[in-house]
């Protein structure tokens, strides 16, 4: 992460459906809720969100169906044109574009994968590829050979030619990565990618998606209903319930320390010790001598658990990746987590 | 169906209902009972009150658009200029007709049988090619060839024209709610006219001939593309347009390379109604002169030869088949991939041994005569023939006193004193009657709209003949029910019976209209029982067909539930299966009912006393405003019908939670 600006900025931003949302927005009074609103007659789909997204970090919204997740994630590409608040991308107010422009960023900048693919059933996997290529006028030439470039990456060598509907679900899913990442973007929405495959295929697409973001490094925002996914993905997980962010966080943090009931429901049943890492639970150093060989920080507690229930010392140093300490870890914290007594 | 209907809304709803209908239909009987003492403006409308509708209209068609707008001048320059040329094109191929490219002769017939043989195995295989190509290859022998090709050049022009028309105009109604709204009464009309009704204006506007005979068609058969159109496009999936715009697609691109492409199903369904309707309506076109298959059927049974009425018939159907099934399996056949380097004569190896095959075939006429025409006396025609083997067998004593027994009863106990009890009705209570049913079948709005409609009738001055015609349609339908609701019954009770029974269906609703008439004028002849078999036969299609669907989608936990409960055969029909299948049977009913409209006026030129007698008087004339105004009436009362039983299925559709 840089300090940067942020690529998303997100501000107090309002989604409401219904007949007249502008004007209702604008009366509505201060502290209105979800079921206020819907008593109103409006839903609200985003509901006074603000959240930023830093270059190269992965940001994961997590929700159950109907949260607003995916009404959020069109908001941020402007699928959706929100009631209220500002949303920047790369510094620019979204809103304020012209059709043209809008147009532009798209083509240049933002590539989205759909829960159920969202392929063109007409178009072979290498014409589908290639089709945001195709939208702002590449050559034919240039545009096959990207394309197979694509194509490759996410592995479908030799079903160049094949329609999606002679692929399987999985395979069909590449092809929507492939598509999405044919224009190389900057940011990279992904709405569900997962949810509509097999368990067995999902973590094996889970997986091939980690190995093309540790190439690629682009910005991202996933979009899931399931827990696990999110906390194996994230850098930081936003979690949303009826239109709005209850807990926008680290999944250690989410898992440490919920801050609404909400969250901490979702948390209940998650082996802690397989998600917390320990740089996590390490304290400041406040001058306390600490001795010896230290920890890896990036490691889970689940991973250091032989070495958290040997070691005789109650306090353990704790390094970041270049070896630098980086401060103090409690034993007893940490066999907590492990052992499941808060 | 009364208590069914009312029984939906809350029961203080479903007693108000009661309440109005008990009035409507008492004051009904009683201005029938007291018709003696009625004065005369009740029981018929005096001529003096009429409004001249007709005559205004006229003023409207001669005197503003014509002589004012001059729009007649830009349709004529379109009949003459652009629409001429492609006709005298597709004719000069095809039946060698001296124009543009001025080919010598026209395709030989066995190089068009070879194509569509190729285009047939293509699209359905081995059982596509034999019929694409069998049909030609008895149209040829049958020495109909020239007739054929007259049909299929105007046909080639009308359908393509109606599919742009209508993807246009289905991609506007679309696209703009306005126009949507705008334009949906005026479909809704266009689908219930009387074809007579466009033939007129398209004669008018783009004078006699084949010019007008495609208007007309074209017309006609662009209304389902329309629809096909908007409902295509509306379905497309929300994440199909999200990833065509997040790829930065423009609004153009969206409509053409994703909304298009990906509606491609429905987009080709409609082009198979566009082709389906054009052959119904071309071979119509006969009665404004077009040459062709009907314009040959046509006179061929108005000189009652049987046996060549037949073999044109069977053409007609055979053609009717080949091409809506060819288009059909078009709308099934999917794309499907080339290992890489396969060469191209691979890749398009249909399209290849396509022009492999014409350009042979091309060569080969030229040296083989019989492969470029098959001529009057080389023919197979045993038309004569089986008009004798026709003859003979309605001769037999049998045979006679069979029909004869059927028509007189028919005529004298049932169709006679129906009609005349319906012509004794006065005009308001006529009207309360059908006022009546819509409020009992639909509910408040098609009630309204009922009694609005048939004052309309009532005012244009031709009461009398709508009666009739309402007669002949409502008379058919029960007749129709009479046969086809048993027979649906009965094919819906295994699966290969429900399968056989709807294939024939599904054929012979592919049928132009007109090929209805040849059985109902073999056994009867012409008369008044002739028409009402031909509606008969027609409208025995949708009944029987909606019935086997709608017994067949009751859902089988229903079915299986009444057995058992211990029901019997009859009691699971009547208390689960019948209930369950009365939506679809009320769809099946209201197309029962809009067949019949249209085929009472075509059945018009065997000799009735209805509506369809004066439209066909019109077109000889140039009399625009009686036959808009005959053409409305037959509209207008075929739309009650339609907007009270669509009511009612819906209602009843959403009560059962279907």
């Amino acid at each position: 992460m840089t300090n940067d600006t942020p690529v998303i900025s997100c501000r107090n931003a309002w989604k409401l459906f219904g007949p007249n949302p502008q004007q209702y927005l604008k009366q509505m009074p201060q502290g209105h809720g979800y079921d206020d609103i819907r008593a109103d007659g409006y839903i609200a789909g985003v509901k006074d969100v603000s959240v930023d997204v830093a270059r190269g970090e992965m940001l994961v919204i997590m929700g159950l169906s109907g949260s607003g997740k995916s009404t959020l994630v069109r908001c941020f590409s402007r699928l959706h044109d929100i009631t209220g608040g500002v949303i920047e991308v790369e510094g620019q107010d979204i809103m304020a574009l012209p059709e043209k422009e809008l147009i532009e960023l798209r083509r240049s900048k933002m590539g989205m994968v759909f829960q159920s693919f969202g392929l063109l059933p007409h178009r072979t996997v290498l014409d589908n590829v290639a089709f945001p290529l195709e939208m702002r006028g590449q050559d034919r030439h240039a545009r096959r050979k990207r394309a197979l470039e694509v194509i490759k990456l996410v592995g479908l060598e030799g079903r160049e030619e094949y329609f999606p509907r002679e692929l399987s679900g999985g395979q069909q899913q590449r092809v929507g990565i492939a598509r999405s990442l044919a224009i190389e973007p900057d940011i990279w929405f992904l709405d569900e990618p997962f949810s509509a495959l097999d368990p067995l295929i999902r973590r094996e697409m889970q997986d091939e998606f980690l190995r093309l973001q540790d190439l690629l490094g682009k910005t991202i925002v996933f979009i899931t209903h399931d827990f696990d996914e999110a906390l194996r993905l994230a850098d930081r997980i936003a979690i949303m319930k009826d239109g709005a962010i209850e807990q926008c966080d680290t999944p250690d943090r989410i898992v440490l320390d919920p801050q609404t009931e909400y969250v901490r429901k979702f948390t209940e049943d998650i082996d802690k010790a397989h998600v917390v890492h320990v740089g996590a639970l390490a304290g400041p150093m406040n001058g306390a001598a600490v001795e010896g060989e230290p920890v890896a920080g990036d490691k889970t507690v689940q991973q250091l658990a032989r070495t958290l229930v040997n070691d005789p010392r109650e306090m353990l140093p704790v390094a970041d990746k270049s070896g630098a300490i980086i401060g103090v870890l409690e034993r007893q914290k940490a066999l907590d987590v492990l052992l499941g007594t808060d | 169906m009364a208590d069914i209907a009312t029984s939906i809304p809350s029961r203080r709803d479903g007693e108000t209902r009661n309440w109005t209908l008990q009035i409507i239909l008492a004051l009904a009987i009683i201005l029938t009972a007291a018709k003696p003492i009625l004065p005369d403006f009740m029981v018929r409308l005096p001529e003096a009150w009429i409004p001249p509708t007709a005559e205004a209209l006229d003023y409207f068609f001669n005197v503003i658009v014509i002589d004012t707008l001059r729009f007649n001048e830009l349709t004529r320059w379109f009949a003459e200029g652009p629409l001429d040329f492609m006709l005298g094109f597709t004719a000069n191929l095809l039946e060698g007709k001296h124009r543009w490219p001025f080919m010598e002769e026209p395709l030989p017939w066995s190089a068009i049988a070879a194509v569509a043989a190729v285009v047939g195995y293509y699209l359905g295989g081995w059982k596509m090619a034999l019929l694409a190509g069998g049909t030609f290859l008895w149209t040829a022998l049958m020495g109909q060839w020239s007739i054929t090709m007259q049909t299929l050049s105007v046909l080639a022009v009308a359908a393509p024209m109606g599919f742009a028309i209508g993807l246009v105009a289905g991609i506007a109604a679309w696209k703009w709610k306005a126009f949507d709204n705008a334009i949906k009464p005026i479909l809704a009309i266009m689908q219930t006219l009387p074809f007579y009704t466009y033939l007129l204006p398209a004669v008018i506007f783009f004078k006699v001939g084949p010019t007008a005979g495609a208007i007309a068609t074209t017309i006609y058969a662009t209304p389902p593309m329309i629809l096909m159109t908007t409902i295509g496009l509306k379905k497309v999936s929300p994440e199909i347009v999200e990833a065509g715009k997040m790829s930065g697609a423009s609004r153009w691109q969206m409509l053409t390379k994703v909304f298009i492409p990906s509606a491609r199903t429905e987009i080709l369904v409609g082009v198979n109604q566009v082709i389906m309707l054009c052959l119904a309506m071309v071979v119509l076109t006969a009665f404004i002169g077009m040459p062709g298959l009907g314009g040959k059927l046509l006179a061929m049974m108005n000189s009652f030869k049987l046996g060549r009425s037949l073999e044109i018939g069977i053409t007609i159907v055979l053609v009717a088949i080949m091409l809506d099934q060819m288009s059909k399996k078009w709308v099934t056949k999917l794309p499907e991939h080339f290992e890489k380097g396969t060469p191209w004569y691979v890749r398009h190896k249909f399209s290849v041994l396509a022009v492999v095959s014409f350009v042979v075939f091309l060569v080969l006429a030229q040296f083989i005569d019989i492969l470029q025409e098959v001529g009057r006396r080389q023919s197979l025609s045993v038309g004569r023939e089986i008009d004798g083997v026709i003859k003979g067998f309605l001769a037999l004593d049998l045979v006679q006193s069979i029909t004869y027994g059927i028509r007189y009863v028919l005529n004298v106990w049932v169709l006679i004193p129906f009609r005349d009890m319906l012509l004794w009705i006065p005009t308001p209570a006529f009207i309360l009657f059908v006022v009546a049913f819509a409020y009992a079948v639909g509910g408040k709005r098609p009630a309204i709209f009922a009694a609005a409609f048939f004052s309309l009738v009532a005012f244009s001055g031709w009461w009398d003949r709508s009666v009739i015609t309402l007669y002949s349609v409502l008379a058919a339908v029960f007749l129709s029910m009479l046969f086809g609701i048993p027979l649906g019954i009965f094919a819906s009770r295994s699966e290969k019976w429900s399968n056989r029974i709807l294939l024939a269906c599904d054929t012979a609703q592919t049928f132009p209209s007109f090929i209805y008439l040849l059985p109902a004028i073999m056994l009867f002849g012409i008369t008044d029982t002739t028409v009402v078999l031909s509606i008969v036969i027609f409208t025995m299609v949708p009944l029987t067909r909606y019935t086997i669907e709608g017994l067949r989608n009751v859902p089988p936990e229903m079915t299986e539930a009444a057995d058992m409960s211990g029901a019997t055969r009859w009691q699971k029909l009547i208390n689960v299966q019948m209930p369950i299948a009365m939506p679809t049977l009320a769809v099946g009913f209201n197309q029962a009912i809009m067949f019949a409209f249209f085929m009472v006026i075509i059945a018009a030129f065997i000799g009735t006393q209805d509506l369809g007698q004066e439209l066909q008087r019109t077109l000889a004339g140039t009399d625009l405003g009686k036959n808009f105004v005959l053409g409305i009436n037959v509209s207008l009362m075929a739309l009650t019908f339609d907007l009270a039983i669509i009511s009612w299925a819906n209602r009843r559709k959403k009560a059962l939670g279907l």
